[in-house]
Formats: structure tokens, sequence, C-alpha cells
């Protein structure tokens, strides 16, 4: 008993001079990027990401730059990535490059594990659209990624079922609750659409739409508006549509989800340009019965939509190729071949401004709507910009808590927004964030 | 101890070979337990400070919280509620899965019984599929469009009051072989004279289950439940596998699930430490808790 005793206590110090050595090593500021410019040998950078086929564009660029060799290593996307990179950039052996989707992004900085690359990458500024742009330097004058991808949202909808139920295209959110109600009186198996509790990014993008601005800078304070006027409207308005039952509450993505796509059971889906991979995979007996067509507006007149999703290339504060990395990023994301291999190899939606040119035949899926990049393109140009905030993963599982019970009570979705506001504000103001009120 | 026998070497090479015998099993307790543990301890007391904006170097600090996660922790009434749902949802798992365990042993291990190699291996089996598998697999037979019971049981099986219901079930399918297994193990190493003797004496075979049988598992009973108790506080797959499909369950359903959010969502690793050590804390009280108030009774003199 007592040499176990003794064990123990040998065990806990020799813990604790770890957990020691651990911290000392933490909080030593991370080494310049001396050698950079002069690199003896090829730079050798590694890429975390989940773009298909990434390796076959990175071998592209390894074969015209036999000096910068840079190793793609295959990512799971979401949110475990964010995760992956943040612990590993804690401990101090983050990759090279990273994909960072667009919410991610000021966790990131704030989390201080990817570089400012203003030095090295201000030419690239004209290639992109200024609400893509803000999304990367989060309204300040630094540039902490380069735009990838982008996800618009536009409405997709089953065009033969809309015939069969004799309702037109809604051009108003108005006119879509209108035809959800006529749909659902005349099969009430049958849904015009489905409000997600689960997917935050899906209710962003509809917010920007109308007009939120959850976060923003000014001075040196963060203004934290998650419940905003624009924001409370589109919650209340979906959630009217769910307790008066004209709309489903099941969230996406699911295999329930799946089959009421196939089985034409859901009519349409607000979603993001991204959407035909996923139509494709889940929905394959509904082709070539989907179409496309702008978000339904706000105010007749009006023509503005949102992102859902999207991603950037990011270059890790502690990389010690920070220069390389970026020449990289920068050839990845607006050198014409690049963006026509992320196109044709990497089915991304390339954020970069002549991207759109790359983008010629309709996916297979839509093949009854050969514009289809034409009518993406031209409402990508409508999509409003959007600052992210330092804690969007809080937010967003605010999100699921919240939306959660309040489809389950069918009470106000803005009391849910509600609670988001004051999950992130509690949170910012534990960590010490200095806020605007 | 008894005492080492000198050999003609030295008492020098005796005494340390103990120490070498140990060496192995302490440097691994050392690495995969004590460190991570102590590493745990210290985060937990541990938080970051921003300043201004946040962004940029050098405003992200790791500073000194003092017990300041403790007491988040403690008042947070997310992580009591998760506690509640928890207990009652561990209730009703132990008291069916151990339920069924023994009734499967004592069924397996009465007299008259036909394909018991067979029934053994059918009940176990469900054991030996992977948790995430089995939730999985439920969670498709628990989809409305989906689901075969849907047809002719019309019930929301995902739904707020029976979402606990049908957790339960994917936990009780997936531990009642292994639970059985223990029991029926300890059942066969009874002499079979014992019941021979209660045969003579005229016991029936319900008798002998319940005067002879049951208690002399008492002790693989008890620890069985031990196992099930730890087992059910670390409630964490079924739920998480099962939250996409559905709105019921929250991120903080379980505290495991809160731990998961704070560390691997929301980022907040230091109260993810402190309430992981609260967590260990309830579940050592629980289990020798447990332990302690039925030793006397199963282990005889104790």
């Amino acid at each position: 008993m007592q040499r176990n005793r003794l064990a123990v206590a040998a065990a806990a110090a020799l813990a604790a001079t770890l957990a020691a050595g651990c911290s000392g090593a933490a909080q030593e500021p991370a080494a310049p990027a001396a050698q950079s410019s002069a690199p003896a040998g090829p730079v050798k950078l590694t890429y975390w990401t989940w773009v298909p086929n990434m390796d076959k564009i990175a071998a592209a660029w390894n074969s015209a730059n036999p000096d910068i060799q840079v190793t793609v290593s295959k990512q799971a996307g979401g949110d475990d990535a964010a995760a992956k990179f943040l612990t590993a950039a804690k401990a101090g052996n983050p990759p090279d490059l990273v994909q960072a989707e667009y919410q991610m992004l000021p966790s990131f900085v704030a989390a201080d594990a990817v570089a400012d690359l203003s030095g090295d990458v201000a030419q690239a500024k004209g290639e992109f659209g200024e609400g893509i742009w803000g999304l990367v330097t989060l309204g300040t004058d630094a540039v902490y990624a380069l735009p990838q991808d982008s996800g618009p949202m536009m409405l997709y909808y089953r065009q033969d079922l809309f015939d069969k139920y004799g309702i037109e295209v809604p051009k108003t959110w108005d006119e879509y609750a209108e035809a959800a109600r006529t749909v659902h009186k005349k099969d009430p198996k049958v849904f015009l659409g489905t409000f997600s509790s689960k997917d935050p990014g899906a209710f962003v993008g509809l917010a920007q739409q109308a007009g939120a601005q959850w976060w923003s800078i000014s001075g040196e304070s963060w203004k934290v508006a998650v419940n905003d006027d624009a924001t409370r409207k589109v919650a209340d308005y979906w959630g009217g549509l769910v307790k008066e039952g004209a709309i489903d509450d099941q969230p996406y993505f699911t295999p329930e989800w799946n089959k009421a796509l196939n089985d034409g059971k859901l009519l349409t889906w607000p979603s993001a340009v991204w959407a035909p991979g996923v139509l494709s995979s889940n929905a394959p007996k509904a082709k070539g019965r989907w179409a496309i067509a702008p978000l339904p507006q706000w105010g007749t007149g009006e023509n503005a939509s949102g992102f859902w999703g999207g991603s950037s290339t990011a270059v890790a504060a502690k990389s010690p190729n920070r220069a390389a990395a970026a020449k990289f990023a920068t050839w990845l994301n607006t050198d014409p071949e690049a963006l026509g291999l992320l196109v044709k190899e990497g089915a991304v939606y390339p954020a970069a401004a002549k991207g759109g040119t790359m983008l010629g035949e309709a996916p297979d899926y839509f093949s009854n709507q050969p514009d289809f990049w034409q009518r993406a393109a031209a409402i990508s140009a409508t999509a409003r910009g959007f600052t992210f905030g330092p804690n969007v993963n809080v937010t967003y599982n605010a999100f699921k808590d919240a939306f959660d019970k309040a489809v389950q009570d069918r009470s106000a979705f803005s009391e849910a927004v509600g609670k988001m506001q004051e999950a992130t504000v509690a949170d910012m103001q534990k960590s010490g964030f200095q806020l605007a009120q | 101890m008894t005492p080492m026998t000198k050999r003609p070497g030295g008492a020098r090479t005796a005494s340390a070979v103990p120490y070498l015998f140990l060496a192995p099993a302490m440097a691994l307790f050392t690495l995969f337990m004590a460190v991570p543990i102590g590493y745990t301890a210290y985060l937990s007391l541990r938080r970051t400070k921003v300043s201004g904006l946040g962004l940029g170097k050098g405003s992200r600090r790791e500073v000194f919280a003092g017990l300041d996660n403790y007491t988040a922790t403690l008042a947070d009434g997310e992580l009591w509620a998760g506690w509640l749902r928890v207990l009652g949802y561990g209730l009703l798992v132990l008291v069916v899965m151990l339920g069924l365990a023994l009734l499967f042993a004592l069924l397996l291990d009465s007299a008259h019984v036909r394909l018991a190699r067979f029934s053994r291996i059918a009940v176990f089996l469900p054991y030996a599929v992977p948790g995430v598998a089995a939730t999985l697999l439920w969670g498709f037979l628990y989809l409305p469009s989906l689901s075969p019971i849907r047809q002719v049981l019309d019930v929301d099986l995902l739904g707020s009051g029976t979402v606990v219901l049908s957790m339960a079930n994917i936990a009780v399918w997936g531990g009642v072989g292994f639970n059985m297994l223990v029991l029926y193990t300890a059942l066969r190493a009874v002499p079979r004279s014992y019941y021979e003797a209660a045969r003579i004496d005229g016991a029936s075979e319900i008798q002998t289950a319940l005067r002879i049988k049951i208690p002399i598992l008492l002790p693989a009973i008890i620890l069985t439940t031990v196992f099930s108790i730890i087992a059910t506080i670390q409630v964490f797959t079924e739920p998480t596998t099962l939250r996409p499909l559905t709105n019921t369950i929250s991120s903080t359903w379980s505290p495991l699930m809160k731990v998961y959010r704070d560390a691997f969502v929301t980022g907040d690793l230091y109260s993810a430490a402190a309430t992981s050590i609260v967590i260990a804390a309830i579940s050592l009280v629980l289990s020798f808790g447990f332990l302690r108030v039925v030793r006397d009774r199963a282990f005889g003199e104790g």
C-alpha cells in the first residue's frame, strides 16, 4: 500500500513537471519566418483540404514549380476539420496551408492560427468581388486567406411537380408561403419545403439575404447583433410556417430527407450553388426534374441573396514558409489554369470573378436547364456581404440547440434568435473581447 | 511481501529486480494515465484572456483562472439537467438490461433447454456490433418513412417523450449479451451437486433459480451493475449519433456530450477539462458508493 501511494505521488510530480514544460513551450512566441527569403532546396508545403482531387491540382503546380512542392493531405470537411486544425495549431505542428470555411476563419484568426498575408497577396484583391473579399479581411486591413469557393443561395425546385400542383415559381417569400399552403392542402403528405434546425449555415444565408449583419467591427470593439430586425423577421417567417404546418420541420441531410427528395415529397430547397452534388447523390431518381431560380425576395423589386458555405485557403501562422505558401494559394485561387482545374477536378464553384467563365456545360443532373451556370453567376452577383465573428462555433451551436427546441415546442423562432444572441455575447464577454453596446 | 532470497550476485541486483518488472507498467501508467490526468487538472485551472478585438498577434493569452471553471461548471443548470436525463436513462437501462441478462442466463442454465449454443450466441452477438453502427442501424428503424416499425405502430420514436426509450433500447440491445455472458459463466462454475441437493429436497426449477442461483450470483450481479453504472454515466455514442436525425436531443443531452461540445465545438478546452474532472469525481463516488452499500451483503464477511 505504502509503495503504491509513493508511486502515485511520483507520477503526480512528474505530471506537474511535464505540464509546466508543455505550457512553457506553448507560450513561447512563434519563430519568425526568417528563412523564407533564401530557401535551401525545394520548399516543402503541406496542405489540408477536402476538395476532391486536390492532389491532381497540386501535381500540376508541383511539376511547374520544382522549388515549391505541395503535398495534399485529404481531410474530412466540416466542424471536425476546423477543430483538428485549431488543435494542431495549438500543439505547434499545423500544416502550412489549410482550407478554411469563411465562418471559421475569424476563429482561426482569434486563435492566432493563421497568418496575415496582406504583404504577400495584395495584388489578388482585384480578382474577387467585394462581398467575398470582406469575408477574408473581416473588414480590417489584414488579409487572412484567399477566397476559394463561394456558396450563393438560390431556390432549387421540382419543375415537374410545380406543374402538377399548379404553382408558379414564387417571387417573394409571401408567395412562397402561399404556395406552401396550396401544396400541402392538395396533398397532406407533400411539403413545399422544410426548416432545418441543424443547419445554421443555411439560416445565416437566408438572414444575409434579408440584410442581417450579425457581427461588425467598430474601432477596437465588436458589435454583436444576431437578433437584429432582419434575422428576427426571417426567423418568425419560418417559425410561422412550421407552426401552422405548412412546411415540414425535419433536418436536412438525413436519410429521411433524402427519401422525401427522392420520392417527390419535398418540392423546394433554398440552397447554395453546390447543391447539384448533394441532389445527384441523395436524390438520383429526380434527375432532370429540378431547376433553379433566384431566392424569393422580401419585397417586390428587391434582388438579393446570401451565402451558405464556401471556403478559403489560409496559411498557418506557424508555417516557416509563409511567402511560398501564399504564392501557391494565390496561384490556386486566381490563376486561370488552376481555376479550370478546380472546376473540372474539384467540382468547386470558384470565388474568383473570372471563375464564372470556366463553367461551361450545366451539371448532368440539371441537363434540363442548360443555362444553369449563367443563372447561378447572375444570382451570385446579388449575394450580400457578411462579417463573421470570432466565435461563430458558439453561435452555430446555440442555433442548433435553440431551434431544435423551438421546433419541438412550436414556440416563436425569434426567441431562439434571442438565445443565440445571449450565448454569443456571454461567450465573448467571458473570453474578454471588447464589445460595443 | 515475502523477502527476496539472496543470490550470489549481490543485493543490488536483487533489490532492483522488482522495479525492473514494474517499470513497463509504471511507464505506461505514467504516460497514458497520470500525465493526461495531470494535464487535464492543470488545464482546468486556466482560461484564455482576449484583449480588444482578439484579432492579430498576442491578443489571446492563457491565464490562471483559479477555480472559476469549476464554479461555472457546478453552477451550470444544463449540466445538472443532463445528469437528471442520464439518471432516468441509466435507471431504465440498468433495470431492463440486467433483468434481461439475468433472465437469459438463468434460462440458458436451466436443466431443460434446447438450442442453448445458438441462443447464447444470438443474445451475445449484438454486443459485437460497434456502438455507432448499432445506433445508426436503430436510427434508421426509428425514422418515420424508412421504418418498418412505424408501419405497424404509429408512434414517433424520436419524439421528445420517446427518444429516451429509443436510446435505452439501443443500449439494452447491445449490452444484454455481455452481461448475460458474465452471469452465465458464473453460473457454470457452481457445482452441480447444489442443484441435485435442491432437487432431492423437492425444489422446482424456479425455486432453485430464486433460492440458490441468484444468491450465488450476487457478486457477479454487483460487478455487472458497477460496470453498467460506469457505462451509462459515460453515455455519449447513442445520443451523439442519433442527434442529426432528430431535433429532440440537445448538444448537452448528457454530461459527456457537454464536455465534447465545450472542447471541440465551442473551443473552450479549459471548462471542458473542469467538467470532465467533475464527471470523473461523480462517477467515482457513484460506483464506489454503490460498492460500499452492497459490499457487506454481497461478499459476506467483507
